[in-house]
């Protein structure tokens, strides 16, 4: 196995995202196996105080371009599949978020490189690289080997990111490219959320509700609940895409990540981009009518009942005993 | 006027129990019941209103599968002017092999160039690739992804949409048309429509069906196995009536002093 193990770099609004060190960890992991170096791969328009925070990589590839300055996928593609080009790596890894998420599709099929996406894990088996990739809402887990070169997308929370931190600074390559000065898709600017009504990134008590809660008028007896209990509900993306709840109630990727005392989930079936929103939560309580559900993998303590069933019992213990406490 | 096509993908229904077939590499065929993917449902929405909005045609497309018919005469009940079926690709799990079918359909077939192609942003078995990038640059054209809003300036041929990223925060790009948006969420809830309604279309109106012309293409990723995930991570498991495990959770969080 020839050619370098490359890691892109997600950087977003001036930093270096968390996502990007734990693929790193595992970047040094393949690097490792097959002796090659690893280089984090650095896009931007003005990233040099970036470089320091790269050290876990043997070296940084750098091109600066103003078009590269936010992260508009075709251009960032486009540019990737220059370097590719011209450097011939044996894998390119891409931290998937909301950020890089159609990078990986856009190069792969630019370069007719193979690209898998969802992976949990990379390892070098006799010499190939498989991956493992979480399928159906993280239901089914599919090893796979793809030809190399090729372009893997990573899913956050691979590795622990402080094995990819490292304060040293790496061997720095720049690159300059020629890109298009008026590309097809251009940035307009960012807009902050509108603020909500309640923070949820700041409650102790979050009664979570999904797709599970079927109405609603069901949603107003998670309401309730949470208010005996002294906290406040927020959801999953469905809940959220029916307007039952708010945009500022989502929990996930591409929702606030929490991280409270409890986290009672209801009806939740723990998809992999709802669970990297809560998996850090002190107490997880996952209630669930499926015994498989991938929730139960991150909760300390499940039940399999019918959510609405428990829900109404459970509020009037609280607000019997919390009175009488 | 515009005219918006919809690249819409079948996907399992994850509520089924997913089976492994015997050979230890793909889906028992027997235990998946196809649903149509839940953000090719927000692409389809998205299309309608943008319709609503200026004018135009919407054209439904999606692979020959089992369960396609019942997606494609819903689609038509809820506004749809077009559905067609691209026949005669064995793609399995492979989006690449899918896109890749779809790409030369589209243009063999005369059904490109349309102003906008509209796409999920993605799917639960999207192993190999996204549809939408890979269609656009198959076709080569721009494409943005995680778009929840698009506006439309018809006459300038150029559309503004924005990105959701996390905690809320949003972008706003620019787009020459005709382009690829993978959608996330549409701006409303995708509407509902009434069995008697989609019984109707099926009766007065008819699904078109094009041909891949040659060969399709294969994925490079091979699969060496799939399992199905075990429940991990040793949750403890309260047992017993509603009343019981209510109590159970009070009693959890009255140790741990959160009430
Ligand atoms: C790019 C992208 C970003 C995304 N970002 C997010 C995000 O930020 N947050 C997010 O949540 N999702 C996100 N998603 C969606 C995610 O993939 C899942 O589709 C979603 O999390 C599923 O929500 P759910 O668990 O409520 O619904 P489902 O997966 O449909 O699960 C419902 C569950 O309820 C259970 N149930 C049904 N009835 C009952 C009952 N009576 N009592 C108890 N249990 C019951 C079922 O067994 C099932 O497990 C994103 C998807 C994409 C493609």
């Amino acid at each position: 196995m020839a050619g370098e193990i490359w890691v892109l770099v997600e950087q977003w609004r001036g930093r270096v995202s968390d996502v990007t060190y734990e693929v790193l960890a595992l970047g040094r992991e393949v690097s490792a196996a097959t002796g090659a170096s690893l280089q984090a791969v650095l896009l931007g328009s003005d990233v040099k105080d970036l470089l320091p925070t790269l050290g876990a990589a043997d070296g940084v590839l750098v091109t600066e371009h103003p078009t590269l300055g936010e992260p508009v996928s075709e251009i960032w593609a486009l540019a990737l599949a220059q370097l590719v080009e011209r450097h011939q790596p044996l894998v390119l890894l891409i931290p998937q978020t909301n950020v890089t998420m159609e990078i990986g599709s856009l190069l792969a099929t630019r370069l007719r490189l193979p690209f898998v996406n969802f992976c949990r894990d990379i390892q070098v088996t006799d010499k190939r690289l498989v991956a493992r990739c979480l399928l159906y809402g993280g239901k089914v887990e599919a090893t796979v080997a793809p030809q190399t070169p090729a372009v893997l997308g990573v899913l956050p929370g691979v590795r622990p990111q402080e094995q990819g931190r490292a304060e040293r600074t790496p061997t720095v390559t720049a690159i300059s490219l020629d890109l298009p000065a008026e590309p097809p898709v251009r940035f307009k600017g960012y807009t902050e959320p509108p603020p909500g009504d309640v923070d949820i990134t700041r409650e102790n008590i979050l009664v979570a509700v999904g797709r599970g809660i079927q109405r609603p008028e069901n949603v107003a007896l998670a309401e309730e609940l949470a208010a005996a209990l002294g906290g406040a509900v927020c959801g999953s993306r469905p809940v959220i895409d029916q307007g039952w709840l708010p945009p500022s109630r989502q929990v996930g990727t591409s929702g606030m990540i929490v991280k409270p005392q409890l986290y009672l989930a209801l009806g939740i079936s723990g998809a992999p981009e709802h669970v990297q929103g809560m998996k850090d939560a002190a107490l997880i309580i996952a209630i669930n009518t499926d015994p498989r559900a991938p929730i139960f993998s991150v909760a300390h303590y499940g039940a399999v009942v019918d959510a609405l069933e428990v829900l109404p019992v459970l509020t009037e213990i609280a607000r019997s005993r919390r009175r009488v406490a | 006027m515009l005219n918006i096509m919809v690249l819409v993908k079948l996907v399992p229904d994850v509520v089924e129990e997913l089976e492994i077939a015997s050979d230890g590499r793909s889906l028992d065929p027997a235990s998946v019941r196809l649903i149509l993917n839940e953000r090719d449902e927000h692409a389809l929405e998205e299309a309608l209103l943008l319709k609503e909005r200026h004018g135009g045609t919407v054209t439904v497309v999606a692979l020959d599968v089992p369960e396609v018919d019942d997606v494609l005469f819903t689609a038509l009940a809820k506004g749809a002017d077009r559905a067609v079926k691209i026949s005669g690709v064995e793609a399995g799990l492979s989006t690449w092999a899918i896109a890749g079918a779809l790409a030369k359909a589209l243009t063999s077939s005369g059904l490109v160039p349309v102003d906008l192609i509209l796409t999920g942003v993605q799917a639960i078995d999207d192993l190999d690739g996204q549809t939408g990038p890979i269609v656009a640059r198959l076709l080569e054209l721009p494409y943005v992804g995680m778009v929840c809003r698009v506006e439309v300036d018809v006459e300038a041929h150029k559309a503004v949409v924005i990105r959701e990223y996390a905690g809320g925060v949003t972008g706003t790009f620019e787009v020459s048309l005709p382009a690829v948006l993978g959608i996330q969420s549409a701006e409303k809830p995708p509407r509902y429509v009434p069995v008697a309604k989609v019984r109707a279309a099926m009766k007065t109106q008819q699904l078109e069906s094009v041909p891949v012309p040659g060969q399709g293409e294969s994925s490079s990723v091979e699969i060496l196995q799939m399992a199905k995930l075990e429940v991990t991570g040793g949750a403890v498991m309260l047992e017993g009536s509603p009343e019981e495990i209510a109590e159970r959770i009070w009693d959890l969080l009255k140790e741990r002093g959160l009430v």
